[in-house]
């Protein structure tokens, strides 16, 4: 194992080691309930509660969990935490669970949260395990925050409730359907694909001498 | 028996478990590059989904009346421990199947589709047979969606396909597109 | 001394691994008792909150309700000692400020254009009318099927038409007192709203005229 500094271990689950956009995992409810900023940003602290609650759990009690076992250790704290999580959010904000539904128990199954006990929190002292939690929990946040940012404005034409187009607009009613979730998340990873070719590519045409390498940029 | 089988059809096309409803999506990325896979892995899953209702049902009825904060955990050790014994009755009954499904067996265990059949069989309070329905109409259409995107990806391989789009990309705007030809079966069982 | 003492380590292993999981097991249920002690009983006011504000819409506004049970063919209002409430169909009857009763406020739920629709109707069976409909939980086409529950003028045509419904296109309807237009655009999410409030009356119809000539209490 690298070692790593904290502030990496906080970071890099953040943006470069993003969960959902760049590891691909936690895909069920990233894509199921964000059809509103609201709901995402619930089911990404809900999600984030879990997660820093069982990795410190989990890294407290690594020399205590028999390794056979570890698996099972998990998944119970995991869905432990997830019970606590659904029962409080039901009881204090109920339309928000409603519109959540089966999913905040789904995020027992996200293999984001079981993967992180098993590469880092199970490994490592508790302090860096809470930063690596915050750090992927945080990531997850974001990237719900996005594609739900993009799914309302497009879909409702207003964020967190609040109109931003006014009477005339004709919102896309596909983007708050099942297909806008896909075509949402498959543009966004577009994207980063397109910028990463683009940045790929600029080296080589900075070799060209001046000129030459515009030319060549136009044909290609 | 009208009700079965709209439940069925439902489950398997109306409200298809990975094109309407995102679960099952982990497998639907990460397997569906062959058909032949494909076909194996919706076979296990409609398995481990019919034993998993019928379990679910009986831990409902017998169990969890008197403890409902409970489910979860409950379903969750069940699942678990389902997949654990379906693994190891494969590999006994048929040494081939088995090096076949290869990592996809305990790959099911954290596979959304079947803790999403038991939430939902119990959220809609399904009986026994209704849940049995459920579960068949389920498999059938995670099955379906996976063969669908393997062969349509089988195909793409041999397609000219952009740099920034090859991966996930590419995957998730075909998703989107069954999706949305899924969305034509609504309404298939009105008067 | 490694022979003798395998044997033992493997034991003691079984027994740990057995051990760790059942005092994990037992420290997490209690967690959870605990947490449910606390949550339960606002969950619980809440869903009571959510069915009252429904009865009172549909009914027009009654002072208080009570439930009715479905139990061996008759509506009761207390059921029998030890029996079990949680699978027995009901009706919720209202009654105004003198005690009068003022209607049947009826739950019900079929599959219409994506998925289930549920709905609670308010029912006079002295007039044989309807006096309102509430969608309660749906999750037909937004912009198109969801208009059940966001077109106010649909909802509103709710109140008075006579029982059994009959849905007719917008613009074609005779006047007829037990015609309800449907949405244009939404005929089949509409029409599962009417097919709903039909086949509960014609389910529940015997029992409440007998309840009502009966005599409420």
């Amino acid at each position: 194992m690298r070692a790593t500094t904290p502030t990496h271990d906080l970071l890099r689950g953040i943006w470069e080691e993003n969960p959902v956009l760049v590891q691909l995992l936690g895909l069920c409810p990233a894509l199921a309930v964000t059809n509103t900023v609201a709901n995402s940003l619930a089911m990404g602290l809900a999600t984030f509660f879990v997660l820093v609650g069982s990795s410190l759990l989990v890294s407290t009690l690594k020399n205590v969990i028999p390794h056979e076992v570890r698996i099972s250790a998990y998944i119970l704290i995991i869905a432990t935490f997830v019970t606590v999580a659904d029962m409080v959010l039901a009881a204090v904000v109920p339309d928000i669970h409603k519109a959540l539904g089966a999913f905040i128990a789904l995020i027992v199954v996200n293999c984001m949260i079981l993967g992180r006990q098993e590469a880092f929190a199970s490994k490592r002292p508790v302090g860096r395990a809470l930063l690596d939690a915050v750090g992927t929990g945080g990531g997850f946040i974001i990237a719900l925050l996005m594609i739900g940012g993009i799914r309302e404005i497009l879909g409702y034409g207003s964020f967190l409730g609040f109109p931003l187009f006014g009477a005339s607009y004709e919102p896309w009613i596909i983007m708050i359907l099942p297909p806008g979730g896909f075509f949402t998340l498959g543009f966004i990873l577009l994207a980063f694909g397109w910028r990463k070719s683009r940045k790929q590519e600029k080296p080589a045409v900075r070799d060209w001498p001046h000129g030459v390498g515009a030319s060549t940029r136009r044909i290609a | 028996m009208g009700d079965l089988l709209w439940i069925l059809i439902s489950a398997m096309l109306i409200n298809n478990f990975t094109l309407a409803l995102f679960l099952g999506l982990c497998p639907f990325m990460g397997v569906s590059a062959r058909v032949g896979t494909a076909l194996r892995m919706g076979a296990a899953n409609i398995f481990v989904l019919v034993i998993t209702s019928m379990t679910a049902w009986a831990l409902n009825t017998y169990v969890l009346a008197a403890a409902p904060y409970l489910r979860l955990i409950s379903f969750i050790v069940v699942i678990a421990s389902l997949v654990q014994i379906v693994e190891m009755a494969i590999k006994k009954l048929s040494p081939t199947l088995f090096r076949e499904l290869g990592i996809f067996l305990p790959l099911i265990t954290t596979n959304c589709a079947i803790l999403g059949l038991a939430i939902f069989q119990t959220n809609r309070g399904y009986g026994f047979l209704e849940g049995l329905f459920f579960a068949i109409g389920a498999g059938l259409g995670l099955t379906l969606a996976l063969v669908l995107m393997a062969s349509i990806r089988e195909q793409s391989e041999l397609a000219t396909v952009p740099a920034v789009a090859r991966g996930m990309g590419l995957v998730l705007i075909v998703a989107g597109s069954l999706s949305l030809a899924f969305m034509g079966f609504a309404g298939l069982f009105s008067t | 001394m490694t022979e003798r003492s395998a044997p033992e380590r493997q034991y003691t292993r079984s027994g740990k691994l057995l051990a760790t999981l059942t005092v994990a097991g037992a420290l997490a249920g209690l967690l959870l008792v605990v947490v449910n002690a606390w949550t339960e009983p606002r969950i619980q006011a809440h869903r009571a909150k959510v069915l009252k504000e429904a009865i009172e819409e549909v009914l027009g506004g009654p002072e208080r309700y009570e439930t009715l049970f479905l139990q061996e063919g008759e509506l009761v209002a207390t059921l029998p000692a030890g029996a079990d409430s949680a699978n027995l169909d009901r009706v919720y009857l209202g009654y105004d400020a003198g005690g009068r009763p003022v209607g049947f406020a009826i739950a019900g739920g079929e599959p219409g254009f994506q998925d289930v629709i549920s709905l609670l109707f308010g029912f006079d069976p002295v007039n044989e009318r309807i006096s309102g409909m509430k969608v309660l939980e749906s999750k037909e086409t937004p912009g198109l099927g969801d208009k059940i529950e966001k077109d106010s003028a649909f909802v509103a045509s709710f109140e008075g038409p006579a029982a059994p419904l009959v849905g007719v296109k917008q613009g074609r309807g005779s006047g007829d007192a037990h015609e309800v237009d449907m949405i244009t655009g939404a005929t089949i999410s509409s029409r599962t709203v009417i097919d709903i409030i039909n086949h509960r009356l014609e389910e529940l119809e015997p029992y409440l005229r007998a309840y009502a000539e009966a005599g409420a209490p």
